[in-house]
């Protein structure tokens, strides 16, 4: 499914070149469920980044789906970023002056979907994540795990082939952490490609395929074949 | 996206997140204050032009005024300079006129001043000199009696016509038809009163006496007239009357052509184009303004794209592409000049309603182009100085702008 040979990113300090990433080549499936682990300033970050289009490599090649996307255009970028990626994050960036409803609704909105379906989307993926009696909060006004629901409610309501999440359990207690993760295990059951960053060895450990990066190069990749 | 959902979202944005910070409080009345002055100023200026074309076609606008001397563009005629008088005007002249084929009516007019008195009642007023068709002419009305009868105009008769406030001095509330006062050292027998609404080009009709043209030449001992007013037949006419105008008096002034004839169109244009010239410059001073209350908005939006950094990354995340981001903050500076003009439009209005209170004769208001082309000016605002902004923020970068 994505297929990154020879990825280079290289950002400039001062005089000085920093490899961010150095020469990465990955293979992903269609449904892999994979971790990224390694120290601050390894690279898992940027390389998530590139991963979901928000960031362009300096040099190598990725294929998405098997099209080099490298050369896309800005807004063929968003497209793809819109239609096949989703994205959780650690802070979980939800726009405060919109309800949870409202957040959802939002890829929906940017895709130009009708008013009518979006409304019918929104409601059923609300009964699906159990935040029915939740849709009408503002996130100031949700517990961090209700926030992170919502989030990944945004996330997947496009129903996209890929979800990268940057620590999502990051913020979150044990309790809350847990059930996020359950979530993210149960979209990737049923067929969504899954890539997460973290810190945490034991959210890492849960994956079926664990990348370990350090100095932006994939230093070691091992399988596990529980979950 | 659609474009509902451009302006819901921009909407949400500038209501709830920044509120109504003073920053934003100080843009809408900067915005609002532009918009006004224009409105007010532009309500003005058109209330002047009103008010003198209304004064004019109060005239009737097939009318034609006859006056002494030769009026050079230049401003002074040649004859002033040789110490060459200009010849008079008389009744002769006047009737001859009557006997042009495009003439419906005329009226001729002379002026002075003098006490009228009754008893010991006095009242130093204008005296007008003039023939029966001036009422008409004038669109004057009759309140009391009849106005001078249509009779040969070089018979003096001593009959004369009040205004309303020389008769409510000399008279009170008595009945004064048939009552004779005195003017000057004369006898008039008062034949009838004016209506007291009408002021005609500050002749006040209220304080003013009017008798027959021929006495009052003789009253002021002087043959000439002040001016001679020709109705022509119809507006078509106006250009041929106003040739054999000309013509006829040349005839009789031994081929000199020595008068002046005004028509109300001429008049009128002039006035018009003078009072339009102002009002445009009054407004292009206003609209300064709005360029003021735009950079004001280019400094609510571009403090608005830093403080949504997160968000402007967390859109291009979702998908968001770059003129969308763009058009969205575009539509929240417009929407933000568009309530400030509002506003503005609102306070021009009324101050306008409260100008044509404090004076109801004059009819301020501004005309549809300036409310018109005032809001739209102030959306054009909002989009040239949103435009920076909207840049701004559609260049982020989506990885440093989610970091933050």
């Amino acid at each position: 499914m994505i297929e990154l040979k020879g990825i280079n990113r290289v950002f400039q300090v001062g005089d000085e070149s920093v490899y961010a990433l150095n020469d990465v080549s990955l293979h992903i499936d269609a449904g892999d469920y994979i971790s990224i682990m390694g120290p601050s300033g390894s690279g898992k970050s940027t390389l998530l980044n590139i991963l979901g289009l928000l960031d362009r490599p300096n040099s190598g090649q990725y294929l998405f789906e098997n099209v080099d996307i490298s050369s896309f255009s800005d807004e063929q970028q968003a497209l793809t970023r819109s239609e096949k990626i989703g994205f959780v994050f650690q802070v979980f960036h939800l726009i405060p002056r919109l309800t949870a409803a409202q957040n959802i609704e939002l890829p929906l909105i940017l895709a130009g979907v009708d008013p009518v379906e979006r409304k019918h989307r929104v409601e059923k993926i609300l009964k699906s994540t159990g935040l029915v009696d939740r849709a009408h909060h503002k996130p100031g006004q949700l517990s961090g795990g209700q926030r992170q629901r919502v989030a990944m409610a945004r996330a997947t309501i496009m129903n996209p082939s890929i979800i990268l999440a940057d620590e999502p359990t990051g913020n979150l207690d044990r309790a809350s952490g847990k059930e996020i993760v359950d979530v993210l295990e149960h979209l990737n059951k049923e067929g969504m490609t899954l890539i997460i960053v973290t810190h945490d060895p034991e959210l890492g450990q849960r994956a079926r395929r664990q990348i370990r990066m350090i100095d932006g190069q994939i230093e070691a990749t091992s399988h596990n074949e529980v979950g | 996206m659609k474009w509902a959902d451009y302006f819901t979202f921009a909407f949400g944005a500038f209501g709830a997140l920044r509120g109504f910070s003073v920053r934003t409080i100080l843009m809408l009345i900067a915005m609002s204050f532009g918009v006004a002055a224009v409105i007010v100023l532009t309500g003005l200026g058109d209330g002047v032009r009103r008010f003198v074309a209304s004064e004019f076609a109060s005239l009737g606008t097939n009318l034609l005024i006859v006056l002494p001397g030769k009026s050079e563009t230049a401003g002074v005629s040649p004859g002033s300079f040789i110490g060459q008088t200009t010849r008079d005007l008389t009744i002769d002249d006047a009737l001859s006129l009557t006997r042009n084929s495009t003439t419906d009516r005329i009226a001729v007019i002379t002026v002075g001043a003098a006490s009228v008195s009754r008893g010991r009642l006095d009242r130093e007023v204008t005296i007008l000199g003039t023939s029966h068709h001036f009422l008409d002419i004038y669109h004057w009305k009759m309140a009391q009696g009849r106005f001078l009868p249509e009779t040969d105009m070089r018979t003096e008769q001593s009959v004369i016509v009040l205004g309303a406030t020389l008769k409510e001095e000399l008279f009170k509330a008595e009945n004064p038809v048939g009552e004779w006062v005195r003017v000057g050292d004369r006898r008039f027998r008062v034949i009838g009163v004016i209506a007291s609404e009408g002021q005609s080009f500050g002749m006040d009709a209220g304080d003013m006496a009017i008798i027959p043209v021929s006495s009052a030449q003789s009253l002021f001992n002087q043959a000439s007239l002040f001016r001679i007013l020709v109705e022509a037949k119809n507006r078509d006419v106006l250009e041929l009357a106003k040739k054999q105008i000309i013509n006829t008096l040349k005839d009789r002034h031994q081929g000199e052509e020595d008068v002046t004839v005004i028509t109300q169109d001429a008049v009128l244009q002039t006035f018009d184009n003078i009072f339009k010239t102002l009002t445009y410059s009054v407004a292009g001073i206003a609209a300064v303004s709005l360029i003021v209350a735009g950079i004001l908005i280019m400094n609510v939006m571009l403090i608005s794209v830093s403080q949504r950094t997160a968000e402007i990354g967390l859109l291009k995340a979702l998908g968001a592409k770059t003129y969308e981001i763009q058009t969205l903050f575009l539509v929240e500076a417009v929407l933000l000049s568009v309530l400030g003009a509002t506003i503005g439009l609102i306070i021009g209005d009324v101050g306008c309603r409260v100008i044509a209170t404090i004076y109801p004769d004059f009819p301020a208001g501004a005309p549809a182009w300036a409310i018109i082309s005032a809001f739209f000016v102030s959306v054009v605002t909002g989009l040239l100085f949103g435009v920076s902004p909207a840049k701004r923020a559609a260049k982020l970068d989506a990885v440093e702008a989610l970091s933050k």
